[in-house]
């Protein structure tokens, strides 16, 4: 599966796509909701890791607006809850992540996204 | 002593696809058996897998640790993931899995975050072109095939460590004696600022295993001071 925050992570790392190479663009995503134990402390170590703009964009991408535009400075309940969702419960199956630099398709089959790169486009 | 993976899913058939757990493989679990104390005082958020195959490994890891850390398994072959995800999903641990080369999707975002790495690379001294066919092919030979010195393929991956490393965090190799282990570490020290110590060594057939284990030069120092 990939899961949002697995995406969050994930970068184009094609020859010579060196900036503006993440977040990778879902299209023709396959969505799965899984539940997941939820782990307020995990979250709230895991917020200085999160690039904000790029979460909130791709869930959007993908049908959820439960996050807010800017990262909160105090967090509650609700807020972890909602956060919790979309990093560890939304999963996706199927489809492709495009690079919005270079446009390199990185396929995601059966939940194993695969990144690997030809030897011509290996840095 | 904590139970070895659950790996009944998996079946001979799997097996010619990727690399079946062996001696190798179950010193690294007595290592972390070894350091479970200190992995838990850790309390990594990151951990990742180079090469995860079966997946019993980072399961391993998984079942020391818990639910608070992600668990990261790349690995160039695609069986191997598959197989990885199913041995997450037997021993009730999510393991992310990632069909790509060491961890080079995830380095941008990753720099200096993960507090456990963990490779049990191809080490098997063969020809070179041996092991580089193995890697650009995929296959399950590329588990073992390390060309040179059965370095080839550690050395790329070595040269990522440092980046990838939290500044607590450690890095676990798993290296023959022909691999020339003094010389692994000299390197790691000089050109990298990570030091490290053996922590479990065992001779299985004409095999004789080390597991080593990195960690920061300026850590330890911290830490002394």
């Amino acid at each position: 599966m990939v899961r949002l925050i697995t995406h969050n992570l994930l970068a184009c790392h094609a020859k010579g796509c060196t900036s503006n190479n993440f977040p990778l663009r879902f299209e023709n995503a396959r969505v799965e909701l899984r539940e997941a134990e939820f782990n307020g402390d995990f979250l709230q170590g895991f917020l200085p890791k999160i690039e904000w703009n790029a979460l909130v964009d791709t869930a959007k991408q993908l049908g959820d607006t439960s996050l807010p535009p800017e990262q909160p400075e105090m967090t509650d309940d609700e807020f972890l809850k909602n956060l919790h969702h979309v990093l560890m419960e939304i999963h996706v199956e199927e489809g492709v992540m495009i690079c919005p630099n270079c446009s390199r398709n990185y396929p995601i089959s059966n939940g194993i996204p695969n990144m690997l790169l030809a030897d011509y486009e290996i840095a | 002593m904590i139970p070895t993976p659950d790996l009944s899913h998996l079946t001979s058939k799997d097996y010619d696809l990727v690399y079946e757990p062996a001696e190798d493989t179950f010193l690294l679990l007595d290592a972390f058996e070894t350091q479970a104390g200190v992995l838990r005082e850790l309390q990594p958020k990151i951990c990742l897998e180079i090469g995860s195959g079966s997946g019993c490994v980072s399961a391993f890891l998984a079942s020391i640790l818990g639910p608070s850390s992600l668990y990261f398994c790349t690995d160039i072959n695609p069986y191997a993931c598959t197989c990885t995800r199913n041995t997450g999903t037997q021993n009730k641990v999510v393991l992310d899995c990632i069909n790509a080369s060491f961890a080079k999707p995830l380095m941008l975002r990753l720099r200096h975050s993960v507090d456990v790495i963990v490779f049990n690379p191809p080490y098997v001294p063969t020809l070179e072109d041996e092991a580089e066919d193995a890697q650009n092919d995929h296959d399950i030979r590329g588990s073992w095939a390390g060309g040179q010195d059965g370095m080839s393929v550690t050395n790329l991956f070595l040269q990522d460590v440092e980046t990838l490393l939290s500044s607590k965090g450690f890095f676990f190799l798993v290296a023959l004696k022909d691999n020339d282990i003094p010389s692994i570490q000299n390197r790691m020290l000089q050109d990298h600022g990570l030091q490290s110590k053996i922590i479990l060594q065992r001779r299985a057939g004409r095999e004789h295993l080390f597991i080593l284990q990195f960690e920061r030069v300026d850590k330890a120092i911290a830490l002394e001071g």
